[in-house]
C-alpha cells in the first residue's frame, strides 16, 4: 500500500503552523490548573509530531517528542506549571516553527539553536527524573528501568481486519517503534485465508514484536499505537533484561559508582549521543525529502492560499445561480425584441446590476480575513518586549473579527509591529515612573480594529506618558526641520515624528517621543492608500490611528474631466467640490493663488498645467471654474478641473506592471467604454506641484520667458 | 466521424503545396516593419499581437515618444512611438500605421509594450550566420538597440534588440520642469 504522501505535505505544513500559533497563544495564557488549555497545547504538539512522523520528517518528530513529553508531564500534574518551563516551551515552539519553515522552503535552519534548545529540554526533563515515572506504574517496571539497562519488551499486535481501511499502516507504526530501540518483527500468517477468499483490502496478519530499548516505557510504546488502540488487540509485556544487557547495565552502574559526584557528565554523554543521532537522522532526511518535493516545486511558486468558510462559497454559488437566470432572461428577451418589451429589458438590466454588485462584494469577501491573523502575533511580542524592557504590560485586543483584505493584512503587519514596539519602548513608562505619577504599575496597550465608512481603522493606544510636545518641537528646530519660533498646532508637532530625520536611536531616549523608522511606517501605510493620525495627551498616553481602505483592488472614485482626458479622484480624499467665486480668489505672496474656503486658504492646482494637457477652460479666468477640494497629509488643495462626471467604483490596475510609476498617478483603470483613465495620487500630486513651484522659482531668475502668472 | 475518415483526412507530407506559409522553416524568424523608408525587424516570438492605431490615454509628463496607455483585454499597456524614440520619420498616422505589441521576457519580469510603426511588412528567416554586425557609423538609432543587420535582396534590415526596447527612460524632473515652464 503505497500512496504518494508528498501531495499532503502542504496541508501538513498549514496545519502545523496553525498548531504552532495555537500553542504559542495558549502558552502565553496558560495558568495553573487550566486543564483545557493544557490539553489543547498537548494536542497541537501531538498532531504535529504525528504528521511529521507520517511524512518522515524525523528531526521534527524527535524534537517535538521532547516538547510533548514535557507537556505531558505538565498535563498529568507531575510538573507544576512554572514560568521557566513556559519560556522554554515558547522557545521550543520557535524552534519547531523554524524546522517546519525549513521543510516548506526546502532551506536550512539554525542548527545550533535547535541543538541548544534540545539540550535544554533534555535537561528540563532529566531534572525531573524522579518524577518521570508516575506512581501509577507498577513496581517491577520501576525496578527494571532503574538499572538503566536495555529492557526487552514483547509486544503482541493483532490488528482487526479492517485496520488499513482507516488509513493506518502497520509499517509506519513499526518504524516509529524502531526509533525507540532495536526492533525485531515477526509476522504471524496463520490466519491468512486462501488467496481466493482473501479480500485485498483486509489485513490478515498479526505480529509479535520484540523491542530492545534503553529508554522505552510502556507508556511510550502505547503512544505509538495510540491511533489504532481501538482497532487491535495489544499486549505489552516486559521481559527480564537480556544477558548482555545486564552486563552493560552493570558496567554502567560501575561507571556511575566510580564517579558518583560526576553524574552530570554521564547525563551529558547520554545527551550528546542522542543529539548525534538527531544530526544523523536529519542528514539522511534531507536526501529523502529532497526527492519528492522537487517534483512539486513547480507548483510551489508561492501562490499563497486562503482558507475560506463554506458559507462564503455558498453565497457565491447562489449569486452565480441568480446571475445565470438573469442572463437567460435577458438573452431570451434579446432574441425577439421589440419596443413593447423595453420595460422588461430595464428591469432585467437592473437585476443584472444588482447581481453584479452582490457578486463583486462576495468575491471581495473571499479575500477578507479577520484581523486576528495580524493581531495574533502581538501577545508574544508584548511578552518578549516586556521581559526585555522590564515593564509589566497588559495587552487588550478588540475587534479581532473585523475583516480585512489579505494583501492589506500582509502589508500592514510590519508597520503595526513597529507601532506596538514603539508603544512599549517609548510610550509606556517604567513601573517606578508610573507609580510616582499615581498610575497603576502595569501598563496597558489596546489594539482595536473597526469599520468606519468604507475604511478600516486600527488603533494602537497606550496609557503611557504621551508625547512630549516641547521635546519634539525643540528637536525639530535643532534638526532644522522647523524654524525656531514657528507656532505649530499639536497635530503638526506630532506629525514631525514622521520626518525621516527623527529616526535615530539617541533622540528617542532624549525625547519621550517615538521615531524609530516612523517615516517608514508612514510610507508603508500611505502605499496602501491609508493614513495615520496621532492623538496624545501628556501623562495619559497616545493613540495612533491607522486608517486603511478595505481593499486594494477597488476604489470609490469621482470622475473628472480635464481637457480631453478623464481622471479619477479617490472619493475618500475629496473634501468638497465647488464652483469658484471671483471674490474669494486671492493672489498672495508674489502670485500664489489661494482660494478662500471659509476660514482656510486653499492653494489651487491647475491639473492641466501640472500634467501638460491642453484644456478647454480659459486659463486666465478662474471665475466660475470647478474646484475639487482634496486633502492629504492634513494639506488641503483645490484641483482645477473642467467638468465633474459620475461617481463610480473603479478597479485599480497597475501602471507599474508594464510601464513605470508616474508621479501624481497611483494607477489606472478601465472605464465603461473600454478606455483607460488615470487615478490621481493626491499626496503625490501635491508634492509634484510643490516641486514644480520650486523649480519655477529657481528657473525664473534664469529665463525671462518663464515670467508671468502661474494661472 | 469515423476514425478511418479522420485518418484519411491527415494530409501526407508534400501532398499540398502550402502557399503562403513556406516561411515556416528552420531558423530564427523575425517580423519586419517599416519606419519611414527603412526596414527593421524584431524576434517574432516576442510579438504578442498587431493592433491598428487607436488614440491612447495620455500619461502625464511622459517623454514625447510615449504616446500613452491602452487597454488590452484588461491589461494596461504603454504605447511607444518608435519613430519618435529613434527620431526617424514623423509621427504621422496613416492607414497602415500599426502598433506591434511585444511581450518581452526579462531577468525580473516580463513586460508588454506596444510600439507604433509605419507598417508591418513580412516575416523574415535568418540564421545566426546571416546576421552581420552593424558598423558604428553614426545614425539616429542608439547602438545598443541594434542586434545586427540582415541582407534581404537589395535591402538591409536592422534587427532590433528587444531586451533593450524594454528599458524605459524614467520621467526626469527636468523634462517636467521645462514642460511646466512652457505651459506657464
Amino acid at each position: 500500500m503505497s500512496v504518494d504522501l508528498s501531495q499532503f505535505i502542504p496541508n501538513f505544513l498549514a496545519e502545523s503552523f496553525e498548531g504552532l500559533e495555537l500553542m504559542e497563544s495558549s502558552l502565553l495564557n496558560l495558568e495553573q490548573g487550566d486543564d483545557e488549555t493544557m490539553n489543547a497545547i498537548f494536542r497541537a504538539a501531538h498532531s504535529i509530531k504525528g504528521g511529521a512522523g507520517t511524512f518522515g520528517f524525523d528531526h521534527v518528530t524527535e524534537f517535538t517528542h521532547l516538547v510533548e513529553t514535557l507537556l505531558d508531564e505538565m498535563r498529568n500534574g507531575q510538573r507544576a506549571i512554572k514560568q521557566d518551563d513556559v519560556e522554554l516551551l515558547l522557545v521550543s515552539v520557535d524552534c519547531m516553527r523554524m524546522l517546519i519553515e525549513a521543510i516548506r522552503d526546502e532551506g536550512d535552519y539554525d542548527k545550533d539553536k535547535i541543538d541548544e534548545t534540545y539540550q535544554l529540554l533534555l535537561v528540563a526533563l532529566k531534572g525531573k527524573e524522579p518524577d518521570l515515572l508516575p506512581t501509577t506504574n507498577n513496581s517491577t517496571d520501576k525496578s527494571v528501568t532503574s538499572t538503566d539497562g536495555m529492557t526487552e519488551w514483547n509486544i503482541s499486535f493483532i490488528p482487526e481486519h479492517h485496520l488499513v481501511q482507516t488509513g493506518n499502516d502497520p509499517l509506519l507504526l513499526f518504524n516509529a517503534l524502531a526509533e525507540l530501540g532495536e526492533l525485531k518483527v515477526e509476522a504471524n500468517c496463520n490466519n491468512l485465508p486462501s488467496i481466493l477468499d482473501a479480500d485485498p483490502q483486509e489485513l490478515y496478519l498479526s505480529w509479535n514484536l520484540t523491542l530492545h530499548s534503553k529508554n522505552a516505557s510502556e507508556a511510550l510504546i502505547r503512544e505509538v499505537f495510540e491511533w489504532v488502540e481501538d482497532e487491535c488487540e495489544l499486549t505489552i509485556t516486559q521481559n527480564k533484561p537480556a544477558e548482555c544487557d545486564v552486563e552493560s547495565a552493570n558496567l554502567e552502574e560501575k561507571l556511575t559508582a566510580s564517579q558518583p559526584a560526576d553524574s552530570n557528565d554521564t547525563a551529558n554523554l547520554d545527551e550528546s549521543l542522542t543529539v548525534e543521532k538527531v544530526a544523523e537522522n536529519t542528514q539522511q532526511e534531507k536526501q529523502v525529502i529532497k526527492a519528492p518535493t522537487k517534483s512539486t516545486s513547480k507548483t510551489k511558486v508561492d501562490a499563497g492560499s486562503i482558507r475560506v468558510g463554506v458559507d462564503k462559497v455558498d453565497s457565491l454559488i447562489n449569486l452565480v445561480g441568480e446571475l445565470v437566470i438573469t442572463q437567460s432572461m435577458l438573452s431570451e428577451l434579446g432574441s425577439d425584441f421589440d419596443l413593447s418589451k423595453v420595460e422588461r429589458l430595464t428591469s432585467g438590466l437592473e437585476q443584472l446590476l444588482q447581481n453584479t454588485k452582490e457578486l463583486q462584494e462576495s468575491v471581495m469577501r473571499i479575500r477578507m480575513l479577520p484581523i486576528s491573523f495580524a493581531f495574533n502575533r502581538f501577545p508574544r511580542l508584548i511578552h518578549d518586549l516586556g521581559k526585555k524592557t522590564g515593564k509589566d504590560i497588559e495587552l487588550v485586543l478588540k475587534g479581532e473579527q473585523t475583516e480585512l483584505d489579505k494583501t492589506v493584512m500582509e502589508q500592514i503587519s510590519d508597520p503595526l509591529v513597529h507601532l506596538v514596539r514603539n508603544a512599549v519602548d517609548h510610550g509606556i513608562e517604567t513601573a517606578e515612573v508610573r507609580a510616582a505619577n499615581g498610575k497603576a504599575t502595569k501598563g496597558k496597550i489596546v489594539l482595536d480594529a473597526y469599520h468606519q465608512g468604507g475604511n478600516i481603522v486600527i488603533e494602537i493606544k497606550d496609557d503611557g506618558g504621551g508625547i512630549n510636545r516641547d521635546a519634539v518641537y525643540n528637536k525639530a528646530v535643532e534638526k532644522g526641520i522647523v524654524d525656531a519660533g514657528t507656532s505649530l498646532t499639536d497635530n503638526q508637532v506630532f506629525e514631525l515624528i514622521f520626518e525621516p530625520g527623527f529616526s535615530t536611536a539617541q533622540e528617542i531616549s532624549d525625547i519621550s517621543g517615538r521615531g524609530v523608522g516612523m517615516d517608514v511606517v508612514k510610507k508603508n501605510i500611505q502605499a496602501l492608500g491609508g493614513r495615520i493620525q496621532i492623538d496624545s495627551t501628556p501623562g495619559e498616553g497616545s493613540t495612533f490611528k491607522v486608517n486603511l481602505p478595505l481593499t486594494l483592488a477597488i476604489l470609490d472614485g469621482q470622475l473628472v474631466k480635464v481637457g480631453s482626458e478623464t481622471y479619477i479622484v479617490p472619493l475618500i480624499t475629496i473634501v468638497e467640490s465647488l464652483q469658484t467665486k471671483a471674490e474669494l480668489i486671492n493672489r498672495v505672496s508674489g502670485d500664489m493663488v489661494l482660494y478662500r474656503l471659509r476660514e482656510d486658504n486653499v492653494p489651487i492646482i491647475p491639473i492641466y498645467k501640472l500634467f501638460g494637457i491642453a484644456s478647454d477652460a480659459d486659463a486666465d479666468s478662474l471665475e466660475e471654474a470647478l474646484l475639487v477640494v482634496v486633502e492629504a497629509d492634513g494639506q488641503k488643495v483645490g484641483l482645477l478641473v473642467d467638468d465633474l462626471l459620475a461617481q463610480q467604483q473603479v478597479v485599480i490596475k497597475s501602471l507599474d506592471e508594464n510601464y513605470q510609476q508616474v508621479e501624481g498617478i497611483s494607477g489606472a483603470t478601465i472605464l465603461g467604454d473600454g478606455s483607460v483613465a488615470m487615478i490621481l495620487d493626491i499626496p503625490g500630486l501635491i508634492e509634484l506641484a510643490m516641486q514644480n513651484a520650486n523649480h519655477r522659482l529657481s528657473s525664473k531668475t534664469h529665463s525671462p520667458s518663464a515670467e508671468g502668472a502661474m494661472i | 466521424m469515423d476514425i478511418q475518415e479522420l485518418v484519411s483526412d491527415i494530409p501526407v507530407e508534400g501532398e499540398y503545396s502550402l502557399e503562403g506559409i513556406d516561411f515556416i522553416t528552420s531558423g530564427e524568424q523575425y517580423l519586419t516593419f517599416t519606419l519611414a523608408k527603412e526596414q527593421y525587424a524584431v524576434d517574432i516570438l516576442c510579438v504578442e499581437e498587431i493592433r491598428s492605431w487607436e488614440k491612447p490615454t495620455i500619461i502625464p509628463n511622459s517623454p514625447s515618444h510615449v504616446c500613452g496607455v491602452i487597454n488590452m483585454r484588461g491589461v494596461i499597456v504603454p504605447i511607444i512611438d518608435l519613430r519618435l524614440k529613434f527620431t526617424i520619420g514623423e509621427a504621422v498616422y496613416t492607414e497602415t500605421t500599426v502598433v506591434i505589441v511585444l511581450s518581452i521576457e526579462g531577468n525580473e519580469r516580463s513586460k508588454t509594450i506596444g510600439f507604433v510603426v509605419d507598417a508591418v511588412s513580412d516575416v523574415l528567416n535568418a540564421e545566426d550566420t546571416d546576421i552581420k554586425n552593424a558598423p558604428a557609423f553614426g545614425g539616429c538609432v542608439p547602438q545598443h538597440f541594434i542586434a545586427g543587420l540582415v541582407n534581404v535582396g537589395d535591402n538591409v534590415v536592422t534587427l532590433l534588440n528587444v531586451e533593450a526596447l524594454k528599458q524605459l527612460e524614467p520621467h526626469s524632473s527636468k523634462v517636467r520642469g521645462e514642460q511646466w515652464i512652457k505651459n506657464t
